[in-house]
Formats: C-alpha cells, structure tokens, sequence
C-alpha cells in the first residue's frame, strides 16, 4: 500500500487535498481534506440579523445568490415573513440564473478538460475532445464564456450584479420590474436557449428533457455524430470510458427542494432510499466532529446548538469540514439527488442501474440546464409589473429558523438564532460539507471517500486521472463547505 | 507630460506571465471576472499580452505538476511577470498560518505567497480581501486574515507598507468585493504596454481609473438626492442615504458608469452601496442598511462639503421637493410620472 497525497486540487471552486492509498491498480482508502477555515459562523455572532444578508453571499463566489437564498429564508422564518408572488418568481429568477451558470462553469471549465490530457492521447475520441476542450485554449471556452455572460445579464436586471448581491430579502426582492425590462429578460432567456441547442445539446431542450431512461439517452446520442453537440461528445467518451462504473456511490440522495413558490417547488424535496422517497426529518441532522479540527463536543451536534471553535493542532483529526450526517447516515446531494427526488425518469432509471456515478452525476445537471431553461422562461412571463416585489416584518429580538435551499451543487442550509435582537448562534451546512465529509465517530466515510473506494490506476500513473474525474464529478465547492 | 513609447507597437513582445493564487476569499473575483464582456476573459487576456501559467480555476495543471510548476516559480527558476492573489492572507492561528494549508504541500498559504511575491515584476491584490483584509477579516477576526500590504486601514499586512514589487510598485489593490472585471483587465493590459505607473494610483493604490470617481457619479437616483428624497424601506425608489446606510456620495468607484452584468449596479438593484472598495469596509460600525445619524442628520456626509452647508441645503431642497418626487421615493413602482410641460391637452 503506497500513500500519496493530490494537491492542488485545482478547477474545483476552493481549496481541496484528497490523500489516497493505493495497491495494485485501485484506490483502497481515501481521505479528502478541505484545507481552508476563514470562520464565518464566528463572524456573524452577535451581527444585527439584517447584516447575514451582507456577509452570508460572501461565504461563496459561485454559490453566492444561494447562500443569500438561505439566509433570507432562515430570517423569514425566524420573522413570519411571506413572500408575495412577483417576489417568489425573482428570487427563483436569480437563484436559476446562478445555479444554470454555475453547471455550465462545471461541465465547460472545470470538468472536461480532463478529457483533454495527453494520458488520452491514443484515444479515438481525443482529437475531438482536445480541440473543444482544452483548458484555456479549448473552442468550447470561446463560445461557453461569451453565452454565460450575456446570460448573466439577468442579473444586472433583477440582482443589480453577482455574485454578492443584496436583492434578494426575506419577504422578497428589492427590484421591482417594469414591462419593458420584461422583454429583456425575455430575450436574454431566448438568446441563452440558443446556446444550449446549438452548442450544448445539440437538439431542442424540450426534447432531452423527455428522455425516459438510459436505453433512450443512448439512442439520443447515437442520433447524430458526437461532435454535432457538446453533451453527446461527453456521452460519446463516457460510454468509451465507462464512466457509468466510475465513483460509485449512493445508498441515499436528498434535496431541500429547489425553486419553492408558496407550498410547491419545481424540484420537491425528500430523501431518495431503497427506491422511495422519504421525508426530510431536519431533527435527524447533526455535525459530528471527531475527524475535524474543533473543539469535539461529547456527542454530534444539531445545527440550532452547533459550535465552531477551531483547534488546528488536533491531531486525530485531518480536514476543517465538519461531518454531517442524517440519521447517523451519510447522503449524497447534488443535481443527481435532486432529480432522482423530484423522480425525473431518466435519472431514476440511471439511478437504480447503476447509483451514483461520474456518468449519472453530469446527465443530471445537463438535463437540469434544460429543464430550468425552460422554467425560466415560464416565469419571466408571469411578473406582474406593478404589484409588490417585497414585503416587510420585523424580527423579535428573541427568534429562530431554519432556511434550506437548493445551490448548484446540493442541500444548503442555515440555521439561525436570535436573542437580544442580534444573531446569537449561526451554523451552515452547506452541499460539499455533506459530499466531501471526514469520517465520523464510527469512522464511517463520507460520500466522496466512499466514491473514491476502486478508483483504477492506468499503467504509470502516479496520480490516477480516474481520481479527477470522480472528485469534479461531485462539482465540489470547498469555499462553501468550510466557510 | 512625456508621449506614450509606441515602439513595438506599445507592447512588450514576449507575452506576460502571469500567476494566480487564491487564500482567505471566495472566489467571487475570479468569478466575476469568467463575466468579461467585449470581449470575454480569455480574448482580454491574449489582448493584454498575458499568458496564464496558472489559475486555480481555470489551468488543466492540477496535483504535483500544479506544485512543482508554483515550486519552480517560488524559486525564481520560472521567471514571472504578473502575481494575482485572491483572497485575504491567512495568518492564525497565532500567526503559523495553519488556516490555510497548501494543498499537498503542509506549508501555510502564507509562506508561498510571500515567496512568489518577491519573484513578481507585479504584484495585484485582486479584491478587497487580497488587498486590505476584506470580509474574511470582520468580527473578531479570530483567523488574523490580513492584506498583502495592509492590515485593514493600516500599512503593513503579509509584505508590509513598504513593500516594492521588481517592478519598482507596490502591491496592486484592485479593491472591491467583488471586483468589476474590467477594473483588473485595464490594469492587465496598461501593465502589458508598460503604461502603469505609481501615478495611475489613489492613496490606497487602487487603480485611480476607477477610484476618480464616486459610486454616487450616475446614480440613477440623483433626483431624489438632490431633494433628498428618501426611501424608507428596501426596495422604495428614493434616494437612500438618509435612512438606508448607502455609502455612494463616500464611496469611491465607478460603478454607476460602468455596468455590471450587462446594465447593474447595487444602487440599481434596490439596496445601498456598502463601500466594498475601502479598507474595513466590512466593520461599518453600523448595520448595513441603517444610516447612523446624530441628531436625525446622518453622520457620513459627502466627504469634502461642509457640514454646515450640507445641512442648510438639505433642509431648503426638502422644503422644494416636488411632491412627485416625495410620493415615488417611498414607492416600489413608480407613481407619478414626469409633469407634461407641453402638450396641450384636448
């Protein structure tokens, strides 16, 4: 058994070591370190409740809008604060705007150009992947950056600018919309909707999205050559490399649900198990600390009590992420998670063939590109210009509340307590807290650990390529897991 | 004033090099530069005459290629022109540094930045964490998150006050939280044409392109501020300085001249500026969205005006405010219309 250690880990969002032990020609064992405590938790201790809105979007640069969301979320309902219906539809404007970025940030700049080493060079494949993919020079980044961007003028409409905005409150949003800006963000959507036909998919949105299961997402990618799209190109190379059997993981999914207005969601919540969908029980939520620098309480915390005091020189632990678990049992969370609860046919026909895999893992957010397109576009119509945007309560000085949300990459939550009107206790737990935890108390690891177990080592390798595409996979975000 | 060299077409020929590191932030100015506009981040880079040997985002070079790459540049056996660094420098607990480990390395952050910077020609503080301290450094700041030359307002952080890049510079503050992507892109492409010089800096050496004017310069709610006409609440259309805490007639940047995402500011988006450009900005003494005021007059006035003055021309604009004014300052959607002057009605 020989030990090494992989950092850098870079194209991921934030700072991450992942230690392996390696035998024969497989991962045995892993360890994934977040390297990073910067403390915010501590921070907003005895902050008025108002200002978790200034710091919280500043916990993540690419999750920003969805740490805001959450934290809105937890003061409204600290507050009794309803949202009205325009106030609704611009939030989950916002919120779909960065989560859509942020996978398409994903699959074009951190994910692919994997497939664009030179340890792929003899492959059939590699030409054509290397020219749309290599990182930095790749054609794929000349024609993602320009799309994104203009995409993201929905934001300076309804956000003002991200990331870091302070639009988004707990009875709504501070931009009201008028007719005209309307048909902008019409246009904007349509523009966007080009790109993701043209260039992503290759075929209309409308049409992916009615995929059932796996035998009709092959025959979809047998339609046309793999070049004709950038998402038939990767299912090209994922059947090539079997990545269907790559990072396995997944005994439980769960989501928050993502896209709430008033009691429904676009993607209810729930937790995925022996093939049904259970309830989110937030009283089964704890942070178990034996593995991670802090002060170890006597048994795992629930969020309302957890503490966050850093011991850097402990020395049984190894990672600044705390390990939360659900009922004692690891999740995994993600656009994969998220489909499967909501019961996308697609992926809960990939989900119960093969778990959680590097392969299942990015259909899901590519089919989530297509299906929140097209939400968006439904919700843009719906604003009705001269109604209220935003309502307005008033915090008791002695609260509490939870608010959960939906970011790119899984299951956000921030749990909040009041008393003498300032910010008492303030603990997140955020989706790479779940994906990437240490071990636990019964030295149980945590989701990505587990997927790293049978990682294959090509001949000569001394950091298996199989270990990047299993860890981006995931679409981590480090910078949010510690915060 | 000397003319401009235009040998060489104004550009240095070999391209630029140029690495990226990021410690206590967030990524959000990287991730707000990926939103580049006319034209996008990687075009503006060649522009600029800047080749990335590495960013965290954005390289293929991960693990020990990625380590040996920033080892061989630390020793100065890769020779670089520009270092970026994002985010605060992480120097707790108790100034070991051991809040931010170098992934695969066991070394603080800290000592590689402060390696690397000393091999620069440049040296750019990309945000307001990288260059003061920024949010990473409010409360307590239990972690000691610094900037590369400032301890918030104070000279000093990881390099010092004095420090000096290769270059003859000082550390770069590109201050913002997060920074507009044009405010470092100029700067990258006026350092390519070896046109930015001590001069093109305010006192807080940012880019002085930016930092001349005030956020209040093109606000689009200079009406109600003439009258002081104010908004109450969040999301009212009224100027916000009386009762919301907005910090544009203070801050200095250009953020409502130059778009953000296309046609965006803060102010635009309904809430205050926060004066994410200066040093402690995260600290206001305040909460955000509440202007502190003694004696009902707000204490943070336009920097270079008399008080007196200030006060007795707010007290006579507000008894001149039209009542269109009034009514739309405390409204979300506009409720009187300009007056029609002209058209004779039927």
């Amino acid at each position: 058994m020989s030990r090494i250690i992989v950092g850098p880990f870079n194209r991921v969002e934030g700072d991450l070591e992942v230690k392996l032990d390696i035998s024969g020609d497989a991962v045995r064992q892993a360890f994934v370190v977040s390297t990073l405590y910067r403390g915010f938790e501590r921070i907003l201790n005895g902050k008025a409740p108002a200002d978790a809105l200034v710091f919280a979007p500043r916990i993540c640069g690419i999750c920003s809008v969805s740490q805001s969301v959450a934290a809105a979320k937890a003061l409204a309902a600290a507050g009794g604060v309803a949202i009205p219906d325009n106030g609704a539809l611009a939030v989950n404007t916002i919120h779909a705007t960065e989560n859509i970025a942020d996978h398409l940030t994903h699959f074009y700049l951190f994910f692919m150009p994997d497939f664009a080493r030179a340890t792929y060079a003899q492959e059939p494949w590699y030409e054509a992947v290397a020219d749309r993919f290599t990182a930095i020079k790749g054609t794929a980044t000349a024609d993602m950056l320009p799309a994104r961007a203009q995409f993201m003028h929905i934001m300076g409409i309804l956000a003002g600018k991200w990331p870091h905005t302070l639009s988004i409150q707990p009875g709504g949003t501070t931009r009201s919309v008028a007719p005209n800006e309307i048909a902008r963000l019409s246009a904007i959507l349509a523009g966007f909707r080009r790109f993701v036909e043209r260039s992503l998919l290759g075929d209309k949105p409308e049409r992916v999205i009615a995929l059932k299961n796996r035998d009709e997402l092959a025959a979809w990618a047998e339609e046309r050559r793999p070049q004709s799209s950038d998402f038939r190109l990767f299912l090209h190379v994922s059947k090539a490399l079997e990545l269907e059997a790559l990072g396995n993981s997944g005994a439980r999914f769960m989501s928050y649900g993502a896209y709430a207005h008033g009691d429904a969601y676009l993607f209810p919540p729930g937790v995925w198990h022996n093939d049904r969908v259970l309830p989110v029980n937030l009283d089964d939520v704890s942070e178990d600390m034996s593995h991670a620098w802090y002060d170890q309480p006597n048994v795992p915390e629930h969020p309302f009590d957890g503490t966050t005091f850093a011991d850097a020189l402990r020395g049984d632990a190894y990672s600044w992420c705390k390990a939360p678990r659900l009922g004692g049992a690891v999740v995994e969370v993600g656009a994969l998670a998220r489909q499967v609860v909501a019961g996308h046919p697609l992926i809960r026909d990939l989900v119960q063939s093969a778990g959680g895999n590097v392969h299942s893992r990015v259909v899901a957010r590519v089919l989530e590109i297509a299906l929140v397109t097209i939400a968006m576009q439904d919700w843009v119509r719906k604003f009705h210009p001269g109604e209220t945007f935003c309502h307005h309560g008033d915090l008791p000085d002695a609260c509490r509340g939870v608010g959960l949300t939906e970011a790119a990459r899984g299951a956000l939550g921030h749990w909040l307590k009041v008393s003498n009107g300032k910010i008492a206790n303030y603990q997140i737990i955020a989706p790479t807290t779940w994906n990437f935890s240490p071990r636990d108390a019964s030295d149980t690891p945590g989701a990505l650990e587990q997927a790293l177990v049978g990682a294959p080592v090509r001949p000569g390798e001394t950091e298996p390529v199989s270990v990047q595409h299993i860890v981006r996979s995931f679409d981590p975000c480090l910078v949010c897991t510690v915060h | 004033m000397n003319a401009p060299d235009f040998r060489n077409n104004g550009f240095i020929r070999r391209p630029l090099k140029l690495v990226w590191m990021q410690s206590g932030g967030c990524g959000g100015c990287t991730l707000s530069l990926l939103g580049a506009e006319g034209p996008d981040l990687i075009t503006s880079f060649e522009a600029a005459g800047i080749e990335v040997l590495w960013h965290p985002s954005l390289s293929e070079l991960s693990g020990r290629e990625a380590s040996s790459l920033l080892e061989r540049v630390r020793s100065g056996e890769e020779p670089i022109d520009i270092f970026c660094l994002e985010g605060s420098v992480m120097r707790g607990p108790g100034g070991t540094g051991r809040f931010h480990i170098m992934s695969g390395t066991n070394e603080p952050v800290m000592a590689w930045i402060e390696d690397i910077a000393q091999k620069a020609r440049y040296v750019v503080a990309v945000g307001s964490c990288a260059a003061y301290g920024g949010i990473t450094a409010a409360g307590d700041n239990h972690v000691e998150a610094c900037g590369l030359s400032y301890d918030g307002e104070h000279a000093g952080g990881l390099l010092g006050g004095g420090f000096r890049s290769r270059a003859g510079m000082p550390v770069i503050n590109i201050a913002g939280c997060p920074i507009h992507p044009a405010w470092l892109i100029e700067v990258l492409h006026l350092i390519g044409t070896n046109r930015f010089t001590t001069s093109d800096i305010d006192e807080w050496e940012r880019p002085l392109a930016y930092t001349t004017h005030l956020v209040h310069h093109g606000c689009a709610r200079n009406e109600f501020y003439e009258f002081k006409a104010s908004a109450e609440k969040l999301c009212d259309r009224g100027c916000m300085m009386e009762n919301l805490g907005c910090k544009g007639t203070q801050a200095r940047a250009d953020c409502n001249i130059r778009a953000w995402n296309g046609s965006g500011s803060c102010i635009d988006g309904g809430y205050p500026c926060i004066n994410c450009t200066a040093p402690g900005f995260e600290e206001p003494g305040h909460s955000f969205t509440m202007t502190p005021k003694i004696s009902g007059i707000p204490i943070g006035l336009p920097t270079d005006m008399p008080k007196a003055w200030f006060v007795a021309l707010a007290a006579l604009s507000k008894a001149a405010t039209p009542s269109r004014l009034r009514d739309n300052a405390t409204a979300q959607q506009l409720k009187a219309p300009l007056p029609n002057r002209q058209k004779k009605q039927s």
